[in-house]
């Protein structure tokens, strides 16, 4: 390997900015980077900025935006300020779709990488296992997952990830199958590497581009998941998350609609942010491949 | 030849043994939740009592086969599932299938009108966006295609609720017709109807989104094939072209996805029903949850598989039907 890097003149840009070149040339996608950031920056900073508990009463209950600048965006029917609640649920938010999308992709790159390198009944069983997951419908799952597991946290996200593996298997699978038959995993059969060290030290790295480009839409989705489940009412109720606040906002909409209306275009932009991200990174990682 | 079975026949009856190891698969599964979910039948039953002493709740849970080891528990449970035997629901004092029958005719009109109206309409501002690749049109559908794919069913139900019902006053917050006003024929229908909208938008639009993004792609790339040339240089309008000649093959990538994101669909409709109260399985699988009967939530899961399972074949039928390219051995 190193032989034939030192061989190469002149050099190359680095891959990092060879990756900011081509990721700079869609708009779309700089626009996504500018919105995560910013959502990222509000996860970093809850209580920092805003000093102010995201559960705790803030001031007079169902104070409209701008009205009173100790609560810049207005507090819910208990009095709890709407803008802190926004910082919060944006740690929350990132959180559960991180540690999720790990899971799920973890998930997925196990099975969908024994699969695809072994074959045979190995492959059947296991994909049959996918089909199951896949015809259950996901958010059914979800709900009878946390009403076994129960609604903390931790428990959310480990269920997020459980019903969320099936397409980065798929996906994994899919590459593995095509990768396993190229030379250099012969080359290294050949060397006498054990299956293990092929499959996560040879194949896997190669196969993991459009995994990456996938964990985004993954993100997304978790984060969409756990909204879903907090605005119903089953999330875990010691967070101040997004949906929790929508589910709450609901109970007053006829009269104070922002209280559901800020947090969900918060989920609006985040998801949005994602999307675009995930765009933006498939462009640069796969420039080969066709635009779907 | 004569004697042959058509190969339509032969290819739906292989894909329909195609989804028996899946349905096995989700026996198991469903058996595995209700052993993992805190409590049994029997203590459930006992609950319903208000109690009974240890003597009674052994016998009960031998009646039941709870003695058994748990591969013959496994057996009988999987059997009876097979007869669409979901047990009995302790909040509803019914068999869990009654409940299920009642519930199900809702959803699934929920789910015909949300798909058609997203298959429609995704379709169609594909098509017109591909056939303006680039243009303004192009991206203001693909924009709007964008901020669609990112709004939660829930936030847009909201949003509909405040303006066209609380502001507006022109639709109805929720259920399915209106109450004791008995409407009969086509004042029915209307009336239904009218209930509908809110929610069919809010669980379509997601689904519209996708199905116009791959729309879009599908005709441009079909658009670009030899045959269609060939068409064009035969002196065929354009008009002509995309009717006869595109639409029918840059379908065949959106029928698939229709087909593989079906259970999601259903996923959905508990979000959306239980917001609208619709009562539908979606409502019911969150009432479920809320009030711990865990064997009509098992039977909801068991029944929208078997949906899924039978929605998935007929895409594939359909699929094979309009793509003559596929050989059907």
């Amino acid at each position: 390997m190193s032989e034939t890097d030192r061989t190469l003149r002149p050099a190359e840009p680095s891959r990092l900015v060879v990756f900011w070149q081509r990721y700079r040339r869609n708009r779309a996608a700089l626009l996504g980077l500018v919105l995560f950031a910013v959502v990222l920056a509000m996860a970093a900073t809850a209580g920092l900025i805003e000093p102010v508990d995201p559960l705790r009463r803030a001031g007079t209950p169902l104070t409209w935006p701008f009205q009173n600048w100790q609560t810049p965006l207005g507090t819910d029917q208990l009095g709890r300020d709407i803008l802190a609640g926004l910082f919060h649920g944006a740690r929350i938010s990132l959180l559960i779709g991180v540690v999720a999308t790990l899971i799920s992709v973890g998930i997925g790159v196990l099975i969908g990488a024994l699969a695809g390198y072994f074959g045979g009944w190995l492959d059947d069983l296991l994909m049959r296992i996918t089909e199951a997951f896949q015809t259950i419908p996901n958010f059914v799952l979800l709900l009878t997952l946390v009403a076994i597991l129960g609604s903390s946290i931790e428990n959310i996200i480990l269920a997020i990830g459980i019903v969320s593996w099936t397409a980065p298997a798929r996906l994994v699978r899919a590459e593995f199958m095509s990768l396993r038959q190229r030379e250099f995993v012969d080359a290294a059969r050949n060397l006498g590497l054990s299956d293990a060290a092929i499959i996560f030290r040879e194949i896997l790295p190669n196969a993991l581009p459009p995994v990456i480009v996938f964990a985004s839409v993954i993100m997304a989705l978790a984060i969409l998941l756990e909204s879903a489940l907090a605005f119903l009412g089953l999330g875990d109720p010691n967070y101040a998350s997004w949906g929790n606040m929508i589910g709450q906002g609901r109970n007053v909409l006829r009269t104070a609609w922002y209280c559901a209306m800020i947090p969900g275009i918060a989920i609006l932009l985040t998801v949005l942010s994602f999307s675009l991200l995930g765009e933006g990174l498939n462009e640069a990682l796969n420039p080969r491949q066709k635009k779907t | 030849m004569s004697l042959q079975l058509p190969p339509m026949l032969i290819y739906a009856g292989r894909r329909l043994l195609h989804g028996v190891p899946v349905i096995l698969m989700i026996m198991v599964g469903t058996f595995l939740l209700l052993k993992l979910a805190p409590g049994d039948t029997v203590d459930a039953l006992v609950g319903d009592m208000g109690g009974a002493d240890a003597k009674f709740i052994e016998r009960l849970r031998m009646e039941y086969g709870l003695d058994q080891p748990v591969w013959v528990q496994l057996w009988r449970y999987m059997a009876k599932l097979a007869q669409f035997d979901f047990g009995w629901s302790f909040v509803y004092e019914q068999p869990v299938s009654e409940v299920l029958l009642d519930r199900l005719g809702t959803t699934l009109l929920l789910m015909a009108t949300s798909l058609s109206f997203a298959f429609t309409i995704g379709c169609v501002l594909g098509a017109i966006a591909a056939r303006r690749a680039y243009s303004l049109t192009d991206n203001v559908i693909s924009v709007l295609g964008l901020v669609f794919y990112a709004t939660p069913s829930f936030f847009l139900s909201l949003v509909m609720i405040v303006v066209f019902s609380v502001k507006l006053g022109l639709l109805p917050v929720g259920g399915i017709q209106t109450i004791a006003a008995f409407y009969t024929g086509w004042d029915h229908v209307l009336d239904v109807a009218r209930h509908l909208i809110m929610p069919t938008s809010a669980l379509a639009l997601i689904y519209l989104a996708l199905y116009m993004r791959l729309m879009r792609t599908s005709v441009i790339e079909v658009a670009e094939l030899d045959y269609v040339r060939t068409a064009r240089a035969k002196g065929a309008g354009e008009a002509r072209l995309m009717i006869h000649h595109i639409t029918r093959n840059a379908l065949l990538p959106v029928i698939t996805l229709l087909g593989l994101q079906f259970s999601a669909v259903l996923g959905g409709s508990v979000v959306v029903e239980t917001i609208f109260s619709l009562p539908g399985l979606g409502q019911l699988a969150y009432q479920s949850v809320v009030q711990r009967d865990m064997n009509t939530l098992m039977g909801i899961i068991f029944l929208c598989s078997i949906v899924v399972i039978v929605v998935n074949f007929l895409t594939d039928l359909l699929y094979a039907r309009l793509d003559s390219r596929i050989e059907l051995t």
